[in-house]
């Protein structure tokens, strides 16, 4: 592992350290169908009521403040990915400024949140021996600098390495070892990478907006955040975040992501088949879709007329009417291709040998009627439409499916996880140009 | 076919945005707001009384408007009344205070008014208003004349303090005070009032007080006798004097002084007359051979 590829990641840890201490923080989960931003207030003193004893400790959920929320269609951005800089930049631009106008703050720190750049995951093990018989940050640091890196590739960037549970002697799934005595320490990681060009061209968006990137994570891992609730997190669940361009699965056990994935289908593809299927705009397909749109068909079905406006009409009486089963008979399949899809990362996840395999869907595609009975039949485990969980100052407007990662990434800054580059490295690590450097002055020197 | 017009674009252009997110700054909002404003009024302000002429018109309209002010009849005032104040220093006090009635309240110098009301030696304390209905109101209060002090050839009335009151001509006129005399008798003027009091057993004899070297006082009495009274403890002195006279009907007899300087040895002394008449009445009782 090259600790030089984590300069940005820690550059970021400090931006949003600095930003949580002086208070404001937007969250920008920038997906394909919208941009979507949340201004966080964090309040010092919200926990340091008097009414409460001192040996309660109150959950630091309550610790932040949504004080302002944007939201606008987004442009230029297909799966995930940046396509189009300038309309994405200026999407992000309406966004901020009307998150910023409601909350009356200026934001300067961003914490950012995609669901393209083919996330890949990786899970790495390493191991070392204690050094001082207890284990300290220090050897924690080391074993996880101690882990073996597979070969991800050029391209490819890691936006997340978090240790997921350590082994001290025989004694596995520890969280924390810190402080116990031990011999032998070995450390199982989970690693994310995603492709470098996307973060790039983030990084750029963000410049060309005068804001500062204070964080990067993948929406699928914000979404598992706040849509699963703890026990789930704790026994093993997957998270299926349906978004407009991708969907992306999170799996999660003892509160750790082990596994993200997304697959490049989404709501969208539904769109344009009922587009391509009625003959309709796309807008109108849109509007049908979430009007009308369903993935299980019952006899009443055809019996419901939708109709279907025609922009060719040449007078009002030639108007179109499709059955809402016809309907259904375009969207199922190809919210049947997507959880075929799902299926398969998850079954190539070994989601399988988790105690407890909950799965919850998410995002706005969850919100087609029915599709947690399909999901159910095709997934073969017993799913649930998960919502956000609900944090302070949100408005009701964003309290649905679809603000499911700008919620779990607000949770994320204000509790955020142990990665491996919080841990110090050991110094014969951190590159070579410091080895380079001794080396010279000794030369220079002598 | 469909109309090919492009959406509004609901995005901020790159300079309102910057704009707007310049404006969220807290300094920058407070300067535009506050700073800004106050700093071109104070520009313009200045760059307005810069110019001379403009500041001679304002200063002209500004007497203007003082000037209707102080003429409203409201704002006159025309009589000057004083409770409790004799006539003559009604007379006197008129003649200072140099007033010009009607005289406008705004004009009226209160402060100098009062100063020279004060300044009038029969005034102790004066106070002067304004009442409604264009009265002036001046009250004060006298001094009141204890003692007369000859300061020289001169006769003064002299208050409690020792300050002046008035002079008078002649020494009937106030027949009623104590009379004193001397360097820095009027600085002692209380001390004088008690000796004064204790002697009243014999007030018809006494002529007044005079003061020796600026340190003790020495009462005077009629036929030229003197009661010399120490520095210290002048009056147990005296009331002792006064009672040597109510027993032994010491000052009706020929004595010319009584001093009481040294309170342990006070030494009469007799008139030649009285001496030479002790002489022969001690040779005679001696014997007949003197």
């Amino acid at each position: 592992m090259t600790p030089s590829l984590f300069e940005m990641q820690r550059e970021m840890r400090t931006r949003r350290e600095a930003a949580v201490r002086r208070g404001v923080v937007a969250i920008l989960d920038i997906g394909s169908s919208k941009v979507a931003c949340l201004v966080l207030q964090f309040a010092p003193n919200v926990n340091a009521e008097p009414s409460i004893s001192d040996t309660v400790t109150v959950p630091a959920m309550g610790a932040f403040r949504v004080v302002g929320v944007g939201t606008t269609r987004s442009r230029g951005v297909r799966f995930g990915e940046i396509a189009v800089m300038d309309e994405t930049e200026r999407a992000i631009r309406t966004a901020v400024q009307r998150a910023q106008k409601m909350a009356g703050l200026r934001v300067d720190d961003v914490i950012v949140s995609f669901s393209g750049g083919r996330p890949r995951s990786y899970g790495l093990s390493g191991e070392i021996n204690v050094e001082n018989g207890e284990v300290t940050e220090r050897d924690i640091g080391y074993a996880m600098a101690a882990c073996e890196v597979p070969p991800y590739g050029e391209n490819r960037q890691p936006i997340s390495a978090m240790p997921v549970s350590f082994t001290l002697d025989h004694q596995p799934g520890l969280s924390d070892p810190r402080g116990q005595i031990g011999n032998k320490l070995a450390v199982d990681m989970h690693m994310l990478t995603v492709n470098d060009t996307v973060v790039q061209n983030l990084l750029q968006c963000m410049k060309r907006c005068d804001l500062e990137l204070a964080g990067l994570s993948i929406s699928s891992f914000a979404s598992g955040l706040s849509s699963l609730v703890e026990n789930e997190q704790e026994l093993g669940a997957a998270c299926i975040d349906m978004g407009a361009g991708s969907t992306g699965i999170s799996v999660f056990i003892k509160k750790q992501l082990i596994y993200a994935d997304a697959v490049r289908l989404g709501g969208d593809h539904i769109t344009n088949d009922i587009r391509q299927g009625l003959q309709v705009d796309t807008t109108v397909a849109e509007r049908i879709k979430t009007l009308h749109g369903g993935v299980v068909a019952t006899g009443v079905d055809d019996r419901e007329m939708i109709e279907v406006p025609n922009p060719m009409a040449q007078w009002e009486d030639e108007r179109r009417h499709v059955s809402r089963s016809e309907l259904i008979g375009v969207m199922r399949p190809r919210v049947e291709e997507i959880l075929e899809e799902v299926r398969e990362r998850l079954d190539a996840s070994g989601f399988e040998y988790l105690p407890s395999q909950q799965i919850v869907l998410t995002g706005g595609s969850s919100q087609i009627q029915g599709i947690d009975e399909l999901a159910t039949r095709i997934l073969g485990r017993r799913c649930r439409i998960g919502k956000p969980i609900r944090v302070m100052g949100l408005p009701q407007a964003a309290t649905g499916a679809g603000f499911a990662a700008a919620v779990g990434l607000a949770l994320h800054a204000s509790y955020p996880q142990d990665e491996c580059w919080d841990f110090e490295m050991p110094a014969d690590r951190i590159g070579t140009r410091k080895v380079r450097r001794a080396m010279r002055w000794f030369r220079n020197n002598w | 076919m469909r109309s090919v017009v492009p959406y509004a674009d609901p995005s901020p252009s790159l300079l309102r945005y910057r704009f707007e997110r310049l404006w969220l700054k807290p300094s920058v909002r407070q300067i535009v707001r506050l700073w800004l404003p106050l700093g071109v009024v104070t520009l313009v302000v200045l760059a307005t009384f810069n110019n001379m002429t403009i500041r001679e018109i304002v200063r002209l309209k500004s007497a203007q408007l003082y000037e209707i002010a102080a003429a409203r009849p409201e704002l006159q005032v025309t009589h000057v009344v004083f409770p409790e104040v004799s006539d003559d220093l009604q007379q006197q006090i008129l003649t200072v205070s140099r007033l010009e009635l009607p005289v406008s309240s705004l004009e009226l110098d209160v402060v100098a008014l009062k100063q020279a009301v004060e300044s009038l030696d029969a005034v102790e304390t004066a106070q002067i208003r304004v009442l409604g209905g264009g009265i002036l109101e001046i009250l004060t209060v006298e001094r009141d004349p204890v003692v007369v002090w000859r300061d020289g050839n001169v006769l003064r009335l002299v208050d409690n303090e020792g300050h002046r009151v008035a002079d008078i001509a002649r020494r009937s006129a106030r027949g009623d005070l104590p009379l004193i005399v001397g360097v820095g008798a009027e600085t002692q003027v209380a001390e004088a009032i008690n000796l004064v009091r204790v002697a009243s057993s014999i007030s018809g004899r006494v002529r007044g007080l005079v003061r020796v070297g600026d340190r003790r006082w020495d009462l005077v009495l009629d036929r030229g006798q003197t009661i010399m009274l120490p520095e210290y403890g002048a009056i147990s002195a005296l009331r002792r004097v006064i009672g040597l006279h109510l027993a032994e009907d010491l000052l009706n007899r020929d004595v010319k002084v009584v001093d009481m300087r040294n309170g342990e040895r006070p030494v009469l002394r007799l008139t030649d007359q009285a001496i030479s008449e002790l002489r022969r009445l001690r040779t005679e009782v001696r014997g007949e051979d003197a």
